[in-house]
Formats: structure tokens, sequence, C-alpha cells
């Protein structure tokens, strides 16, 4: 198990390295330049001189290989550079911004969960064919509709129409009940997907006519032991999408004004502040290889046929 | 399997079973969007670009089906006239993903060994950063525009294609006549692009059908944030996008957009789904 782990772990760190590695080629290779586009324009009009020296202070001024290796050292010592834009750490922009964004997200996967769970559950408890039928119609709608226009949608239904919820000027959780459901509407449709088809795989196993003929009733077969068998499937895809809940917020975000992660990584792109889009683009590679480490260690727990063959192998 | 060796198959497959209503109400979609691309002054005789002042912010009626916006523009013909751009973005971006996809699998599952891992690696990487901040990161390197998003979002794509071709490759290359192939006296290279490639593409067809659809929300996306075609263009993100600042008046703007970005992808995605069970019906492995 320990050896298991650690190669597990060892693995996480590379793909994050190579993620950095690339981020840094890709965004080094850049004709643009972050200093020019805030020192040149409008009324500031520094001479090649000054430039030069603001160069200087961020480290521009060396070479490429030397910006490499200085700035994963930082890495390492948990400095992610300076924000050209806005002049400050980017792990201050950070931590400034993550607090409202990891509200949102943490919400928006419950409600996803709770939704893809009620739809999974309900279509394979439903007595009636047609309803079945349309409930397993509802995850393909579901990723059909774009983040944006869902959000733009429920504020024209719930703000305007049936004036339900502020526009502005709101509670905080008036302002999050909208963007937690544009967020968790995508997310919950894969999930639903997986757990409808591991639902259905369980179903056909032999234990289950053992149960109905014990005297078992549907409900308590699906909640006791078809769902705990199919939960497995769908942890695994939780685990990647919590990758699309970042990306997910970046669209809310935007949509509903609020401040956050998005917002900030809006910005980077529109002033090509690439230390702060390398930072964002790192922080969620983290999120995904960190949750898909932990959902790899708890497989053996829900299953124990899993740490039997882990044990063996190691 | 090239599209002449399915068409036999699917002659006997309509013939074996009734079809499916909602696929063929997919095909109409499609077929209906793509004659929008191609031929936009069949559909409308009012201009996308050009208002008439004094009717705008006009709701829904029988002159202007989807209403006008705050130019006097009909929202219908924007629609119709966008319909290339979201289209032929949505193609870029998967042509792309497949060339590159489709390559990096065939090498990956073909030579096994030191590539197969590096490029394992490599796509590692690609799933662990959400679609959306890879295509941003692509975008901050190549600038805005249809055609650079269109290769952002492109890239995206790249990982499960190769994963999905790797795993084909692998599964062909054990069969039999392949076997049969390398003792015949083929070359390597001849016979991956003659027996392996095209036998392996048959499930990876259908994942171009899906991809389609997710690129088109991918690219409505980038579009709605800006990062897409310049203000002009009836590109249908930027559509609703410019719909936004009018959501409290004139709800059309945003609506019917959104509902033909929502049909469409629907549509895509119903023959990618109908393609990949076909694809593993007919497959005997």
């Amino acid at each position: 198990m320990p050896r298991y782990l650690l190669g597990r772990i060892g693995q996480a760190v590379l793909v994050l390295w190579v993620a950095y590695t690339v981020t840094f080629v890709l965004l080094q290779a850049l004709p643009g330049d972050a200093v020019l586009i805030k020192f040149q324009g409008g009324d500031i009009n520094l001479t090649p001189d000054q430039l030069e020296q603001v160069r200087q202070t961020y480290g521009a001024d060396e070479s490429v290989l030397q910006q490499y290796f200085q700035s994963l050292g930082r890495l390492v010592t948990g400095n992610l550079g300076y924000s050209v834009q806005h002049g400050v750490p980017v792990t201050k922009l950070l931590a400034a911004n993550l607090p409202s964004t990891v509200a949102l997200t943490a919400l928006g996967f419950v409600l996803a969960v709770v939704i893809a769970v009620a739809v999974a559950f309900l279509s394979s408890l439903s007595p009636f064919a047609w309803l079945r039928r349309l409930l397993q119609a509802v995850p393909a709608l579901f990723i059909s509709v774009p983040t944006f226009w869902l959000g733009i949608t429920l504020i024209q239904i719930f703000s305007f129409k049936l004036r339900l919820v502020p526009v502005i000027g709101g509670t905080a959780a008036q302002s999050l009940v909208l963007p937690v459901i544009t967020l968790a509407v995508p997310i919950s449709a894969p999930l639903a997907q997986v757990l409808i088809r591991s639902i259905d795989a369980v179903s056909l196993q032999p234990f289950v006519p053992v149960l109905r003929a014990k005297g078992a009733g549907p409900n308590w077969i699906l909640w006791r032991h078809v769902g705990k068998n199919a939960l497995l499937p769908a942890l695994t895809i939780a685990g990647v999408l919590f990758g699309e809940l970042i990306a997910g917020a970046v669209v809310t975000e935007t949509v509903f004004g609020r401040t956050g992660i998005g917002v900030l990584t809006q910005d980077a792109v529109n002033n090509q502040d690439v230390a702060v889009l390398q930072a964002i683009v790192l922080l969620s590679a983290l999120v995904y290889v960190v949750v898909n480490l932990i959902v790899d260690l708890l497989h053996p727990l829900l299953d124990p046929r899993l740490s039997q063959k882990v044990v063996l192998a190691a | 399997m090239t599209a002449t060796a399915l068409l036999p198959g699917l002659l006997r497959s309509t013939r074996r079973r009734s079809v499916s209503p909602t696929l063929v109400l997919a095909w109409v979609v499609v077929a209906v969007v793509i004659l929008w691309a191609i031929a936009p002054g069949l559909f409308t005789h009012y201009s996308a670009t050009s208002g008439v002042p004094q009717d705008r912010l006009l709701p829904p009626d029988a002159q202007h089906w989807f209403g006008t916006d705050q130019l006097g523009r009909d929202q219908y013909s924007r629609v119709v006239h966008g319909s290339i751009h979201s289209l032929s973005g949505a193609v870029v971006a998967v042509a792309v993903g497949f060339v590159a996809g489709s390559l990096l699998g065939l090498l990956a599952g073909s030579l096994g060994g030191l590539v197969d891992i590096v490029i394992g690696r490599v796509v590692d990487v690609l799933l662990s950063v959400p679609g959306l901040l890879l295509s941003l990161t692509v975008i901050i390197l190549l600038g805005f525009g249809t055609v650079h998003a269109a290769i952002a979002v492109g890239l995206t794509s790249i990982a499960s294609f190769t994963r999905l071709t790797r795993s084909e490759v692998v599964g062909v290359r054990r069969s039999d006549y392949v076997e049969a192939a390398f003792g015949s006296g083929g070359r390597r290279w001849s016979v991956l692009f003659r027996h392996v490639l095209p036998n392996s593409l048959g499930p990876v067809l259908a994942l171009v059908a899906l991809q389609i659809g997710t690129a088109i929300i991918a690219i409505s996306t980038l579009g709605f944030l800006g990062y897409g075609a310049p203000p002009p263009t009836p590109e249908w993100g930027l559509l609703i996008a410019d719909g936004r600042n009018y959501v409290a008046t004139s709800w059309w703007l945003t609506t019917y957009p959104g509902i033909v970005v929502v049909v469409v992808v629907l549509a895509a995605n119903r023959i990618g789904q109908s393609l990949g069970r076909r694809g593993r019906q007919g497959g005997s492995r």
C-alpha cells in the first residue's frame, strides 16, 4: 500500500510539473509583452531605459532558461510571481478572489450531485416507461445547454419576470441561488448519465433477483444494494468534473458579475497577464490531480475487492 | 471505416429495425443548419448587419420571427447568417482535435514503449486542465479571432481523440488480419495506414459527432466572453452577449439564439450517440 501511494503521488507531481513546463513554454513564446501593454499605452510614456528597468524588477530581462528554473524554484516555495497588471503578488490576488469562488463551486457541486442522484434514482424507480424515458433524456438536454445562456435565462425568468431574486442588492444567500443553479446543471448531466448506466448494469447482476426472491421491495433494493454498488463509477467521473467546475465558475461569475477567479481570469486574458493565468491553470490542475488522487485512494475503501488486489500487487 | 464502407451497414440497419423519430429529427435539424450556413439567402431576406432604425427592439411577430435588436436588425436573420461562423468554427476545432489526436493515438498504440508513455503523460496534462482554461491559454498566445478560438477549442479535444484511437489501435493491432498483413510482407507504416488506422476509426467517428456539439458550445462561450469573432459578426455567442444588455426588456434577443444553440447541440449529440451505438454493435471486438 505505501508503495502504491508513493507511486500515485509521484505520478500526480509529474503531471503538475509537466503542466507547469508546458504553460511556461507556451506563455513565454508570447509575441506580446505584459510590461509593454501596461506601461506604454496611454499617458505613461516611459523611455526605453525606464522600460528596461521595469523589466529588471520583474526579472523579464534574463534568459528564458534562467527564468524557468528561477520561477520553478519560487513555485516550490509557494511564490507564484507577480501580476504585472495589478502590481501585487499573484498569491495575494488568488487569496482575495478564492473564497467567493470556492463557495460557489462547493455549493454548485453539492447541487449537481443532488440533481444527478434524483434524476438517476427517480428514473430507475419510475413505474411508467414514458416517465423513465423522459427522465433519461434530462442529462442529454442539460449537457447541451451553454452555461452562459442558462445563467442569462435564469436571470430573465427569476429576476425580471417573477421578481423572486433581486438583480442587485440581495443578501449573500440570495445572490448565490441563481449562480449555483447555473453552475450545477451542466455538471450534473454527465454524473446522472454515469449513474443511470451503472444502476442499470448493477441491476442485471444475479444478487438482485435473489434479494427480490427474499422479498425485498424495489425501494429497499435500490437504496441499500444497487445504489451503493453503482456509486463507484460515479465517483470516478466526479473527480474529472471538479476541473469543469472551475471552468464553469469562470463563465458563471462573468454572467452574474460576481468577483472571483472567473473575473480574474478574464482580466488576465485581456491584459496578457501571463503570471496570473498560469497560476490559475496550475491551480485547476492541482485541484484535478488531488481530487483524482483522493478518489483513487477511496476506491479500495468502497469496494473491498479492490484493496485485496492492491495488497496482492504490492 | 470509410463513408462507403459505412453505407451498406446503414442501409441494412434501416431495413432491419424502425428508425428512431428523434434520430430523424436530429438529421433534419443538422441539414437545416448546414443549409443556413451555405445559403442563408434562401431562409431570410433581411440583412444580418444593417438594420432599420425605426424597427428597433420589436418583439417577435410574423415579420420578424425572433424580433429585432437595438439597431433594428432582424434577429432571425442574424441567427441564420451566424450559423456559418459557429459551424465552421466547430468543424475546424474538431478537425484539429481529430487529426492531432488520432495521429498521436496511432503512434502511441502502434509504437508502444517510451513513445506511448510520453504521449500518455501529455494526455494526462491536457485532461488535468479544464477545457475553457486551456482554450484561454491558447487565446492569450494567439490573440482573439474566429480561427484562433476554433484552434483553441480543438486543442481541448485532442486528449479524448488520442485516448480513444490508442485503445482502438491496440485492439486492432492484435487481430489476425493485421498479423497476416505483416506476415505477407507489409511494411510497418503501410500496414498502419492501410489496415490499422481505417479499422480503428469507427468509434472515433462517433466521437467526432459528439465533439461537434461540444465545440459549438465552447466556441459560443468564447464568443460570449469576447474572444471569438469581432462584434459586427452575428456569431451565436456574440449575439447572446449583445442581447444581455437588453435582458430586462427584450427577452427574445437572448432566448431565441440560445434555443437554436441548444437544439443544434442536442441534434449533434443524438447523431453521435447513434453512431456510437452502431459502432459497438457492428464490431465483434
